[in-house]
């Protein structure tokens, strides 16, 4: 087959009707452009979601429970395995937030392959003193380098250094409406109590913010070794071991086995932020569904130009088959016709939304729930263009094909008898 | 030529089914020999223009046999048949249907291009001078709706010729034409005839034209009355 013949009077008959054939490729234009930019700008608002809780949760957390006991004492008795025992009133026991053996776990999880890294935790809720006011607060005892290896917690401290926590003894980093509730700032040095009563003073070394209110009202954060100072704990005390695995889908699987192995209580982020994951999957899904109805109505329109187009050339086909153009050939004129519309009109739709996208990424977007964040926020990944200009291509085949199968079945002597 | 029968039709009959079965033609047997210069003439609706499109290869809905340059038709498929009748036939109808997307000499081109058989320098070079010989290479870069009528029937014969087709087929070539147009067009194809051993089967209404072909073939009803050599032929 000729494809160069057929390609160039694919592009004349576009040419004779330049106007129609460039509202049509619009229409694709606009399609892919509306996609690439609502597929952007919603993943871009799902990852910031997201980064907001699940970076910051690791992917399974190890802890103690606070439960009752699985096994009560008599239904260890030999004497009653055989009856039926109604216990009222358990309460749960006691074992401690302390991990246990915290040392070989970590140090068995971080042979693990699917493991990024570990990270021991200390968390203990104690009071922040302010004048004869208490403030009910937590601090989180953390490995710095490990922590900030998993969660990136510098890019939540918008004043100080979160490495001053490891070099400097006593310090701490306090959340930005601690700071505001006590009036205190970086230099300022605050007192601790913990729930036994001791008291510790501690200089702050920098003010964090996530942009949660409920959480920067109570958190902050010391070294692990000024955590275990402050609860009168020993080198070894840890409460929390945080994961962070390869790949998050491994999560429910890699907790309900360390559950087992290291007989502890897990729980993986997927259960922790349910409700996180929803979410996301929802404006995904409404997000392609807009972008594919674009492109769908984009398809009519071409559907509508083809046919129109064949109607009013129904002579030019006539004679193109009576002097040797088979009915293969002119489909794949009209394929091809429709083709180059869509292709056009994608490659426009890719760089308008290109665009679009960008000028979103530049309305400013302040909020005081999202302090790092300045302007709404846009995801600039290749694929959502390979979808756009794949969906472009595939539409306008499909649009293309109907009018350019009906053009091949034309018979010629019809028209030119019909003259 | 290895056969001297360029066309040749057995038994041909076809049927309209729409809106009562009736048959166009019946019994159709006739050949054309190389360098033939043969005229159909009969009156509206005898069937002529329906045998031109049998003969064409456009029409496949008949029964019998036809042969072009030896060869039957019968299995061929859509897509050899528009080769055949690319590299084979070509037409002239009563409207020229020239596309008016391309200029004059593109449009003469086309058939040549979609042939492949030469380079494109070289079919525009002969179509360059298929145009030169019908005195139309002044016009060849024009857009054909700024033609004449006279111009583009002109044009739509040198496209019939840019392959060498084995035989030229003419719908009612002169039919929209006057009395000075067609005589040039029969003055052309006359000319083809003479110089290149041209083979031709034009149907007509114009008993004029006709008689100063090599051969009238007559039909009425279907079916062909009569053939009829005529004087001017000079070779058998």
């Amino acid at each position: 087959m000729n494809f160069s013949l057929i390609l160039n009077i694919a592009l004349n008959l576009i040419r004779a009707r330049m106007k129609q054939s460039a509202i049509a490729a619009t229409g694709v234009t606009f399609g892919i452009a509306m996609f690439i930019a609502l597929v952007s700008f919603m993943n871009g608002l799902n990852n910031l979601l997201d980064g907001l809780m699940l970076n910051r949760t690791p992917h399974v957390r190890m802890y103690n429970e606070i439960k009752p006991s699985a096994q009560q004492p008599i239904t260890l008795s030999d004497k009653y395995s055989k009856s039926s025992n109604f216990i009222s009133s358990i309460k749960p026991k006691d074992r401690g937030k302390e991990i246990y053996n915290s040392k070989s776990i970590i140090a068995a999880l971080k042979k693990d392959p699917r493991i990024v890294d570990v990270a021991p935790k200390v968390t203990a809720p104690v009071f922040f003193n302010a004048g004869t006011i208490e403030i009910t607060g937590v601090v989180n005892g953390i490995d710095v380098p490990a922590e900030e290896h998993l969660f990136s917690v510098s890019s939540y401290i918008i004043d100080g250094n979160v490495f001053d926590l490891a070099s400097v003894p006593n310090t701490i980093i306090i959340g930005k409406g601690l700071s505001e509730k006590m009036l205190v700032k970086i230099g300022d040095v605050i007192q601790i109590t913990t729930l036994r009563g001791g008291l510790v003073s501690l200089k702050i070394v920098g003010i964090s913010q996530i942009g949660i209110a409920e959480v920067d009202n109570t958190m902050s954060y010391t070294s692990l070794e000024t955590a275990q100072m402050i609860l009168g704990e020993s080198a070894g005390y840890i409460t929390d071991i945080q994961v962070k695995l390869t790949d998050v889908a491994l999560a429910p699987a890699a907790a309900k086995e360390y559950k087992a192995r290291f007989s502890i209580d897990a729980i993986d982020a997927q259960t922790a932020n349910s409700q996180f994951e929803t979410g996301s999957k929802v404006r995904s899904i409404i997000s392609y569904a807009v972008g594919i109805t674009l492109l769908i109505v984009a398809g009519f329109g071409i559907y509508n130009i083809l046919n129109m187009m064949i109607y009013e050339k129904m002579d030019s086909i006539a004679i193109l088959k009576a002097t040797g153009f088979s009915g293969s050939d002119v489909k794949w004129i009209f394929i091809s016709l429709a083709l180059i519309i869509g292709i056009a009109g994608g490659l426009f739709g890719l760089l308008a939304g290109f665009t679009l996208s960008k000028i979103i990424g530049i309305i400013p977007f302040e909020t005081a729930s999202l302090p790092t964040i300045k302007t709404y926020p846009v995801d600039y990944k290749i694929a959502y263009y390979l979808i756009g200009i794949t969906f472009a291509i595939g539409t306008t085949a499909i649009a293309g094909l109907l009018p350019a199968l009906k053009a091949s079945r034309i018979d010629p002597v019809e028209i030119i008898r019909g003259k | 030529m290895t056969s001297p029968n360029v066309l040749e039709t057995k038994k041909i009959n076809k049927y309209f089914h729409d809106p009562v079965k009736f048959q166009v033609l019946s019994d159709i047997t006739f050949s054309i020999t190389h360098g033939e210069f043969v005229s159909v003439v009969g009156k509206s609706g005898c069937g002529k223009s329906t045998l031109l499109y049998i003969l064409s290869t456009m029409d496949t809905d008949y029964e019998g046999e036809l042969f072009i340059n030896g060869e039957t038709l019968a299995n061929e498929s859509d897509k050899d048949l528009a080769e055949i009748r690319n590299e084979y036939i070509g037409f002239v109808f009563q409207f020229h249907y020239l596309l008016n997307e391309y200029n004059v000499l593109k449009n003469v081109m086309i058939p040549g291009i979609k042939l492949a058989k030469y380079s494109l320098q070289e079919i525009e070079h002969r179509a360059m001078e298929h145009l030169r010989t019908l005195d139309m290479h002044t016009q060849a870069l024009k857009s054909p709706n700024q033609l004449s009528g006279g111009q583009k029937q002109r044009v739509a014969i040198a496209r019939a010729l840019i392959n060498d087709p084995l035989i030229v087929m003419g719908d009612e070539p002169t039919g929209n034409l006057d009395k000075k147009n067609s005589d040039m067009v029969f003055d052309i194809f006359n000319s083809i005839v003479q110089e290149k051993k041209q083979t031709m089967l034009i149907v007509t209404h114009d008993p004029d034209f006709a008689r100063r072909t090599h051969r009238i073939i007559e039909m009425a009803d279907g079916k062909i009355i009569s053939e009829t050599k005529t004087s001017e032929q000079g070779r058998s």
